[in-house]
């Protein structure tokens, strides 16, 4: 407690003394101000996504046109597209750093990291993180991080291609795939120095809300997104761990001889001397981490939707307790569900039956989730701002993706559905699209917040539907090639007859898929030139009860000019009956809303509600409401 | 003021955008009249390959849009001018569009329902799979209620809550019944679909074994990028491996001091017999693939150092498939469905169910996995090559020949 004390008057010290001379090294690069790592975070988030985009699209046209020559292919990838097709070694480094891009770099780094370091003190009321230069780390590991795995791709033998949960024998043996050399390599080196990165963040996120929320905001006043991104931030420590102690073991069954995950191995006539050890055991470690991945990678995008539904339908999130009990449930069970990967292993079929009951339970917090963001809607008076549009279609995706996940959580039915397209239909919806959906709700809203200027709301709203269309319309026909049993991560369609059917469905999604990376182009346009010649943000522009929008719009280190402001009331007093305006920030003490205060509110505090019966003694209702 | 700024703001940037399309419009152009100059009727087929349209089509898009963009703004603006209310109610635009979305989506999704789901696996051809199916079709229509009455509120809500100044929002923090209710409901509906699923799944994995009926072993071997089959010969027993035998002539290692391997054949397709359990025995010699029979609703990763176990068995034909599918060329097949490399996506073997007598005539014309070569590595008597193996193992083992004919016979 003392240190968080002594930080808190070292802070103290810099709102008083003004400014410290900043360079440009030290504001833009190494910059120790949380707002500022919060947009590193977010640029290189971004960046990452197109470049994760751009190599979905190469192999969508791979998979729509698997027998015709594009020359523009070879022009830019040399001899991994010889002819202008794509290789078989290349499609499946593709489709691995695809999916470990978007996972980690985008979904993890870009979304939890942007957001938890902008919101977590703006939303508490802090000046700063709790170790800001943990929090500089972290960005610099993450960047350190995308920068070596993006190296692969200028390394002879080509990146790591053995899907992105990187099962050995196939990435531990060199011989099995050229992506299994020095790509696997540089991809387990990033791995490593990425979960030490997300460990510095998650850390510093917990001891954040845990130790330095300004005076009134008490566990039960944080704004949802606070909720979600404090359980991610746990999440991430407890499980990502076990990944860097699987990749350890993985490192040293490469490189040192040792046989944790090989065993009985023939590649061709060579007789591999690895005894003893189990490729299940990869799956475990992975897997542990794995599926509370995918919660770390959709709770944070399940809170910023909390917060900007209930903004603007100008409404309290119904049921914000259950909500956050729902995250907490969801946050429990996430480590003991990561069996259902491995239904069909070869994993005792005992455990199998013991994952699915796991699994399905986890359903329920979900649905939870989802019927009380249709309460809020109901009966809202709903502003369909960008930020809402997006939130409104993460809640469709989250529904689609969610209902999928009952068929593959199902023990028995995931025997035909494994590593199948339905599996690929079903976390694009509820993991990918749900959760960008969720991170662009995000950088609409708190665009301001972040560069104090508005994002143009028109071509947001183009950039909305061309999205969410397309985006249903790649993923829901690949449910039903998966339910014909069409295996995914096959690089052509050709070679089976049952398939072929099929093809014409590719090119549509393939056309889909370019439309909605082309949709994209209207983002970026818009992020870009709104940072510079964006109109100059009002200090509250969506009308928000939340604390950040007290802060001036004008950055500057330490947040708040003066004291932090003092929290009285929940973030979610929208349209309170009896309140002249139709939002009433966490800053407004009761005593000056007596007219909305409601029994409730006060928490069993009997001196106060004694205060307020007798003011409503004092003002009849009806006097009062003229 | 900021009126003009503005103006002068998307001009530059509409001018810049037109200056790149006439630059590369005009390159194009001599293309173009270049080849209508030759012929009256144009190849286009290079075109629509070239990258360089695609960005001109890009580019007249974004122009088109952006001028779209601006011709809004002027509308909005000048209606701001003349005092009058604005000129497009977004929230109403977007309210409708999504109940646009509700209609066609829905429409789109009874589409997908009928067409492509006319185009998926026929019904199971195995015992298991039939329960399998079941399942699914109660979890697809718990389900699709679900997503088509959630959908319908989702969509529904935002078209008719959508915002109106005159209007106040109802404030409606929580209702614990509620809250009660669809905690409740979704778990029970969980409880009873975990059940089912449970039962199916302990029926599929932990099967009693019927004396009577025992099951027609099969090893499967995978390996980059094929599939080895074994059957157990006469005796009923696939016999032992050791990956360490493994040579040039042993692929699969097989281990020839173990009785049980001599008589064990090799198969080009698999070849099973209608209404008998198999049991698989499942195993890789390199990295981990996986064995999937979609149309028996069966798959099993085949994990190196591990022997992985299903069973099943299969219930139609494949001439009653054919005819059932309506497709002279219709084949069973088995395929890999676990990333395993480049081969990945070609791995494949046909599976034919026959009747017990076309299995009879198929199974005797196999060949054993032993040969002279092997007989000589691993010590073995040479034997004189045509003798069947039966008569061979039925002296050794005849034990294990009375089981096999009593389940060949069943």
């Amino acid at each position: 407690m003392s240190t968080i004390a002594l930080h808190d008057e070292h802070n103290h010290d810099h709102a008083d003394h003004g400014h410290h001379k900043e360079t440009l090294i030290s504001k833009y690069i190494f910059s120790m101000d949380h707002k500022m790592i919060a947009k590193q975070f977010l640029i290189t988030g971004i960046i990452m996504a197109v470049i994760a985009m751009g190599l979905s699209i190469l192999f969508r046209i791979q998979l729509a046109w698997p027998d015709q020559n594009f020359p523009f292919l070879e022009t830019f990838l040399g001899k991994w597209a010889e002819g202008g097709r794509i290789k078989p070694d290349f499609y499946l480094a593709l489709v691995t750093i695809h999916g470990t891009i978007m996972v980690f770099f985008v979904l993890t780094a870009g979304l939890s990291g942007t957001f938890s370091n902008l919101l977590i003190p703006l939303q508490i009321g802090a000046r700063d993180m709790a170790s800001p230069f943990l929090n500089m780390l972290s960005y610099w590991f993450f960047f350190m991080a995308c920068v070596i795995m993006m190296s692969s791709f200028f390394i002879q033998t080509g990146p790591a291609s053995g899907g992105w949960t990187v099962y050995p024998p196939l990435s531990v043996v060199a011989k099995a795939m050229p992506g299994s050399g020095l790509g696997m390599t540089l991809w387990l080196v990033s791995m490593v120095l990425f979960v030490a990165s997300s460990l510095m963040g998650g850390i510093n996120y917990v001891s954040t809300i845990l130790n330095m929320r300004t005076k009134g905001m008490d566990l039960w006043k944080m704004p949802l997104t606070i909720w979600a991104f404090f359980l991610t931030a746990i999440l991430g420590i407890l499980s990502f761990p076990v990944l860097v102690a699987g990749v350890v073991l993985m490192v040293f069954d490469r490189s040192f001889g040792t046989s944790f995950y090989l065993s009985d191995i023939v590649m061709g006539t060579d007789i591999l001397p690895n005894e003893g050890g189990s490729p299940i055991l990869w799956q475990h470690l992975f897997w542990f981490l794995g599926h509370p991945e995918v919660y770390i990678v959709i709770m944070p995008a399940l809170g910023i939707s909390s917060e900007v539904i209930s903004v603007n339908s100008r409404k309290p999130i119904f049921g914000y307790h259950a909500m956050v009990y729902s995250l907490i449930g969801i946050t429990v069970l996430s480590f003991i569900v990561w069996g259902h990967h491995m239904f069909v292993t070869g994993m005792n079929p005992l455990l199998g039956g013991v994952f699915m009951i796991t699994t399905l339970i986890i359903a329920v917090p979900s649905a939870v989730k989802t019927f009380n963001y249709l309460a809020t809607l109901w009966r809202g008076n709903i502003r369909f701002t960008p930020a809402m549009l997006f939130a409104i279609g993460l809640v469709s995706f989250f529904i689609s993706g969610g209902l999928t996940g009952i068929f593959l959580g199902n023990a028995s039915l995931d025997i035909n559905l494994h590593d199948t397209y339905f599996v690929v239909a079903h976390f694009h919806l509820v993991m990918g699209s749900a959760a960008i959906f969720g991170m662009l709700a995000g950088v609409y809203h708190w665009f301001p917040k972040m560069f104090g200027r508005m994002m143009n709301a028109k071509l947001g709203y183009l950039h909305f539907w061309l999205t969410f269309i397309a985006a249903y319309l790649v993923f829901f026909p690949l449910h039903f090639l998966g339910l014909d049993g069409v295996p995914r991560r096959y690089y052509a369609f050709t070679e089976f007859e049952f398939m072929k059917k099929w093809l014409t469905v590719n090119v549509f999604v393939t056309w889909a898929a370019i439309m909605a990376a082309l949709a994209q182009v209207a983002f970026l346009f818009n992020f870009f030139y709104s940072i510079f010649k964006g109109k100059v943000s009002p200090q509250n522009p969506w009308e928000s009860n939340t604390l950040e929008w007290t802060a001036p719009v004008e950055h500057l280190h330490g947040n708040w000019p003066g004291e932090i402001p003092t929290v009285y009331r929940w973030p979610y007093d929208y349209s309170k009956p009896g309140h002249d305006a139709d939002f009433i920030p966490q800053t407004v003490p009761f005593s000056q809303t007596m007219s909305s205060n409601l029994p409730h509110d006060f928490e069993g505090n009997a001196e106060a509600e004694k205060i307020q019966q007798d003011w409503e003694l004092a003002n009849p209702v009806g006097e009062n409401k003229g | 003021m900021s009126l003009r700024k503005f103006i002068t703001n998307k001009t530059t940037a509409a001018l810049a955008v037109l200056i790149t399309v006439f630059a590369n419009t005009s390159v194009f152009a001599q293309d173009a009249a270049a080849g209508a100059a030759a012929a009256p009727k144009v190849d286009m087929g290079e075109v629509y390959k070239s990258v360089i349209f695609y960005i001109l089509v890009f580019l007249a898009v974004c122009l088109f849009i952006a001028i779209i963009g601006k011709a809004i703004k002027v509308y909005e603006l000048s209606r701001e001018a003349q005092g009058k209310p604005v000129g497009i109610n977004w929230n109403r635009v977007h309210a409708s569009l999504f109940a646009l979305f509700l209609v066609i989506g829905l429409y789109g999704v009874y589409w997908e329902y009928t067409v492509h789901g006319a185009m998926l696996l026929p019904d199971a051809a195995s015992e298991h799979g039939k329960k399998i199916d079941e399942m699914f079709n109660l979890t697809l229509i718990i389900t699709t209620i679900v997503f088509v009455v959630t959908h319908i509120l989702l969509f529904g809500f935002s078209y008719i809550y959508k915002y109106s100044a005159k209007r106040k929002a109802y404030y409606y923090p929580h209702n614990n019944t509620i809250e009660k209710i669809w905690t409740i409901v979704p778990a029970l509906v969980l409880t009873v679909l975990v059940l089912m699923g449970f039962l199916t799944w302990r029926s599929i994995f932990f099967k009693v074994e019927d004396p009577n009926n025992k099951p027609l072993q099969i090893e499967v071997t995978s390996e980059q990028f094929k599939w080895s089959i074994r059957y157990p010969g006469a005796d009923g027993i696939v016999g032992n491996k050791n990956y360490k035998l493994t040579t040039a002539t042993n692929t699969l290692g097989i281990d020839f001091k173990d009785i049980n391997s001599r008589d064990d054949e090799m198969a080009d397709e698999m070849v099973l017999p209608v209404g008998k359990p198999v049991k698989l025995i499942l195993t890789s010699k390199d990295v981990i693939h996986s064995f999937y029979m979609p149309h028996f609703r069966v798959q099993l990763n085949t994990v190196p150092g591990m022997r992985t176990i299903f069973e099943f068995t299969p219930t139609k034909t494949t001439a009653e498939m054919q005819q059932e599918t309506n497709d002279p060329n219709f084949k069973y097949l088995f395929l890999c469905a676990k990333i395993c490399g480049s081969g990945h996506y070609n791995m494949q073997k046909v599976v034919r169910v026959v009747s017990e007598a076309e299995y009879k005539t198929w199974i005797a014309e196999q060949k054993t996995y032993l040969n002279d070569d092997l007989r000589k590595q691993f010590n073995l008597p040479v034997a004189p090559a045509p003798v069947k193996s039966v008569a061979d193992s039925a002296a050794k083992d005849s034990a294990a020949v009375k089981t096999n004919q009593m389940a060949l016979n069943k």
